[in-house]
């Protein structure tokens, strides 16, 4: 029991992580209807900067955190411009290549900026854990679950009740319509990629202290992410969100109660089954290919 | 218990039959029936309970302001779409559990309102593709070079030449089909649909993007594909065109059918002139 | 039709001619087998370029029916003894009957998330090579591959096996010629070209990628077959996903020009580590700027890109020519 207690805690901490990743993939998905296979580059990216900024660097925490943010934003923004907006057929197989090529490449050049070998960072805070039925609650847990919930609400808030949220949501939906009431649709692309990418980074940036991070992370993150934002349904934020946090605790529970070495199998056969079986997700029942 | 599944059994199975062993069975000789049909499509009501029959060797025309669910009926007819309920009958057979494939090979043939050759394959290779279902070999026949399969690849190739001279294409024949110019593509794509050798036609909009000379050129051949004993369904906005061209007139409008009949019958419904005229 | 013929007997002449001058005229082994490396890489190639470049299907994990290839054979004939030939028929029918199993749910996606579902079977083959040690050697690697034989010949020498290696090539070549300049062929490539007048015409869009998904799984196991027996050893990373990144970043080179393409982008990708000094440490970065730029630039691949725009000019020359 107690446990199982503790499988749950460590579970919900890195659904958590999962769910802000997916948050940021579902949102870029509703406002731009693209996938980003480097996604979690940008998780990567967010937990590499504040290696270097706060333990290396020892800027405040919170400069620290703006700068990491920061970074993913206009990585993201770069990235858009560069890649995305310049593809001369703008089709999912040849985006998918790109996006894919744009990883390796990230990953690539991270490897040089910070070299192979993985870092650690100390807790934010530094206060002793909680025991709560025998098993210890970590403080940084209590950060990261805070955390996802503010981020995702944010988003969320900034979506369905902001002028601009409305209105990238409006551009995914018809783009032409958008553009016809007067919606600058570029903008709101450019917008919805350094939202998304920031909200990686932040992603990086709370799970950093929980793993070590090295330049390879981001792959297996961001596919976790995209599988989380499936099990939701692409496109829905709080799908994504509660996908993300479920991923996580089946993790938790399998690789504690089944096999460790099965941890990341249990993700991907999730993935596949729903692709599969439910490719709009679990909580809808809306279809998600149109003809 | 035995007795009560036996009777739940022989009840279900007498359902079935209804749905399956039409009442109107006189009218089997219909190439096409359309039954109830019904399509939504998230809150819009793309076909609302269609009806109708159609008799071999007619052309039927289809009209109707834009979004009034034409395409969306040949999409159903096709089996692109799966209706929400309702069923279409072809040869008096429900087609509701044949895929695609299966229904082109029954004899149902298309061409697409956007034009959607294959772009990048020569015009000839693109009716080649259009004989599919009416060729067998295959991953195997391919890779062994048997002589029936160059028999039979040789056959295609001469049927595919006799189509592209019947629709008067042949100079364009070793094109890339996305290098010809509009009006020819269109044609293209009638050459294409009838590579498939099909009982049942569906032309949607041919006439769009043609200029007047090419419109009557199309006409020509629709009269020429109609004496092959081909039924067909045409959508079509140039009424000269649909109106002179059509056995029968079917006119839809937001889903729903508005008319059925002759042309001259059609043209003088209330209904239809205010559908077209404007409304409230 | 005679002309294509008649080109295509000099293409094929060409290519022996060169690889008998290859085997024969090299004698330094280092050369000999970075030329079978090759070889290996053009099957590969050859295989993902049927699904991907003519068929219009994107897989981010083929490198599974690589390793499957390679490891149904290393457990076979290095744990069990059985013979390499018998062990290859094993592989293939495995990687097959994998193809199957997986293409009939999977190659029903499309876009996005055929991609992720190809990338997720991918990462489950090579975590199951890394776990399951107790048959595979997990992460540590598989030792003790035998050494292939054929009656008196043995393919202990780099010259032999080079041999072997692009004379399966060369099969695999004229059989990739076949299938598409065939019915299937041409119906693949309506697929690629516009998927839903393809199904609309009659082609039986799911059943035909599954086909010639199943047929690229098997030149990738009988390239992982001949890849065990060359090296002799075999570990998880060798299949992992890089792998797959760099089976993608060969068609993306090759395109669809035609199946000599995929022998480019295999030249290409095998000699690029080899020539570039400290490439190990750049490899990501190039493969990353590779696919990024030739996707955006010229999406139907490298060299159908660069063999357009030559065309194009030319036909241009003429005209102001004339
Ligand atoms: N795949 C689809 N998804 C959503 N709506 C659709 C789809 N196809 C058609 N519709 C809607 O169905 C209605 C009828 O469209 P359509 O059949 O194309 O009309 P027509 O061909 O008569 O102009 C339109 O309102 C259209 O927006
Ligand atoms: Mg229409």
């Amino acid at each position: 029991m107690q446990e199982i207690i503790q499988y749950l805690f460590s579970g919900i901490t890195t659904g958590a992580i999962y769910a802000v990743i997916a948050v940021g993939l579902s949102m870029l998905y509703s406002s731009t209807e693209l996938i980003n296979f480097a996604h979690g580059e940008f998780v990567m990216l967010g937990a590499m900067a504040i290696v270097t900024l706060w333990v290396h660097m020892a800027l405040p925490l919170p400069l620290a955190f703006a700068g990491a943010v920061a970074l993913g934003c206009c990585m993201g923004l770069l990235f858009e411009r560069l890649a995305i907006r310049t593809a001369r057929t703008p089709q999912p197989i040849v985006l998918v290549i790109i996006t894919v090529g744009a990883s390796i490449f990230l990953r690539g050049v991270a490897m040089i900026v910070w070299g192979k070998d993985p870092f650690s960072v100390p807790a934010f805070s530094r206060h002793d854990s909680i025991e709560i039925a025998g098993a210890a609650l970590l403080p940084q847990s209590i950060w990261i679950v805070g955390a996802a919930v503010l981020l995702a609400g944010g988003i969320h808030f900034f979506l369905k009740k902001t002028l601009t949220g409305k209105a990238m949501v409006a551009c995914a939906v018809n783009k032409k319509a958008a553009w016809l009431t007067g919606i600058p649709s570029e903008k709101m692309g450019i917008l919805a990629f350094a939202v998304s990418t920031g909200s990686g980074a932040v992603a990086g940036i709370f799970i950093a202290p929980i793993t070590m991070s090295s330049y390879d992370m981001g792959t297996m993150l961001g596919l976790k992410g995209f599988c989380a934002a499936m099990i939701g349904g692409l496109g829905s934020l709080w799908g994504a969100f509660a996908g993300g946090i479920l991923l996580g605790v089946l993790e938790s529970l399998g690789a504690g109660l089944i096999s460790s070495g099965l941890k990341d199998a249990i993700a991907f056969i999730l993935l596949l089954l729903i692709l599969y079986i439910c490719p709009g997700g679990l909580f809808s029942a809306k279809e998600a290919k149109r003809f | 218990m035995v007795t009560d599944s036996v009777k739940a059994f022989s009840k279900q199975s007498l359902g079935s039959c209804d749905i399956e062993c039409p009442k109107d069975i006189t009218r089997s000789h219909d190439i096409l029936n359309v039954r109830n049909l019904t399509k939504m499509f998230g809150g819009v009501t793309a076909q609302d309970d269609i009806s109708f029959s159609i008799e071999p060797g007619i052309v039927c025309g289809l009209i109707g302001p834009n979004g009034a669910g034409k395409t969306t009926l040949f999409n159903m007819i096709t089996g692109i779409y799966r209706p929400d309920s309702g069923q279409v009958l072809f040869n008096g057979r429900p087609t509701r559990k044949m895929a695609v494939h299966q229904l082109v090979r029954a004899g149902i043939a298309r061409t697409f309102q956007h034009v959607e050759l294959f772009g990048s394959m020569t015009l000839l290779e693109n009716v080649l593709v259009g004989m599919h279902v009416r060729t067998k070999s295959g991953f195997w026949g391919a890779v062994t070079r048997m002589p029936w399969v160059m028999r039979e690849e040789r056959r295609a190739r001469e049927k595919a030449m006799d189509l592209l001279e019947f629709t008067g294409l042949t100079q364009y024949a070793h094109r890339p089909a996305g290098d010809l110019p509009v009006g020819r593509q269109k044609m293209a794509e009638i050459a294409r649909a009838l590579a498939s050798e099909p009982k049942l036609l569906l032309l949607d909009e041919p006439a769009a993007g043609l200029n007047p000379v090419e419109t009557e050129a199309l006409g020509k051949l629709i009269q020429r594909v109609k004496e092959r004993a081909v039924t067909m369904m045409l959508v079509e906005h140039d009424m000269s065109l649909a109106m002179g061209i059509s056995d029968k007139v079917i006119v839809l409008d937001r889903g729903k059918k508005l008319a059925e009949g002759s042309p001259r019958e059609v043209q003088n419904n209330q209904a239809v002139m205010e559908a077209y005229l404007g409304r409230g | 039709m005679d002309d294509n013929k008649k080109k295509q007997w000099t293409e094929n002449t060409i290519f022996l001619v060169v690889i008998l001058g290859c085997g024969l005229g090299v004698d330094n082994t280092y050369y000999l087998q970075i030329m079978t490396f090759i070889g290996i890489n053009t099957l590969l190639a050859l295989g993902l370029n049927m699904l991907m470049g003519y068929a219009g299907q994107v897989s981010l994990g083929h490198a599974a029916f690589y390793g499957i290839g390679a490891y149904t054979t290393a457990i076979l004939s290095g744990t069990y003894g059985i013979s390499p030939w018998a062990a290859l028929v094993c592989a293939v029918s495995c990687a097959v009957f994998i193809a199957f199993v997986v293409g009939l749910p999977t190659l029903k996606l499309s876009g996005y998330y055929l991609g992720m579902g190809t990338l997720g079977f991918g990462m489950i083959v090579n975590i199951l090579f890394r776990e399951w040690s107790t048959v595979t050697g997990g992460s540590s690697g598989f030792v003790g591959i035998p050494m292939l034989e054929a009656g008196p010949v043995s393919f202990m020498s780099g010259r032999n096996y080079f041999f072997l290696v692009w004379m399966v090539v060369l099969v695999a070549v004229l059989l990739c010629r076949r299938i598409l300049s065939s019915r299937m062929g041409r119906a693949l490539r309506s697929i690629h070209d516009g998927e839903n007048a393809s199904l609309a015409v009659g082609v039986n869009t799911h059943f035909l990628k599954l086909q010639i998904f199943m047929f690229s799984a098997a030149l990738g196991a009988v390239a992982g077959f001949l890849y065990a027996h060359f090296v002799m050893f075999i570990s998880p990373e060798s299949f992992g996903f890089m792998v797959s990144v760099k089976m993608v970043t060969m068609v993306v080179i090759g395109g669809m020009a035609s199946v000599w393409g995929a022998l480019l982008g295999a030249s290409l990708l095998t000699l690029l580590p080899e020539v570039l000094h400290g490439f190990a440490e750049y490899e990501m970065i190039i493969f990353g700027l590779i696919l990024m730029v030739v996707m955006i630039f010229m999406p139907q691949g490298l060299t159908r890109g660069l063999l357009d725009i030559y065309e194009h000019s030319r036909k241009r020359d003429k005209r102001h020519g004339n």
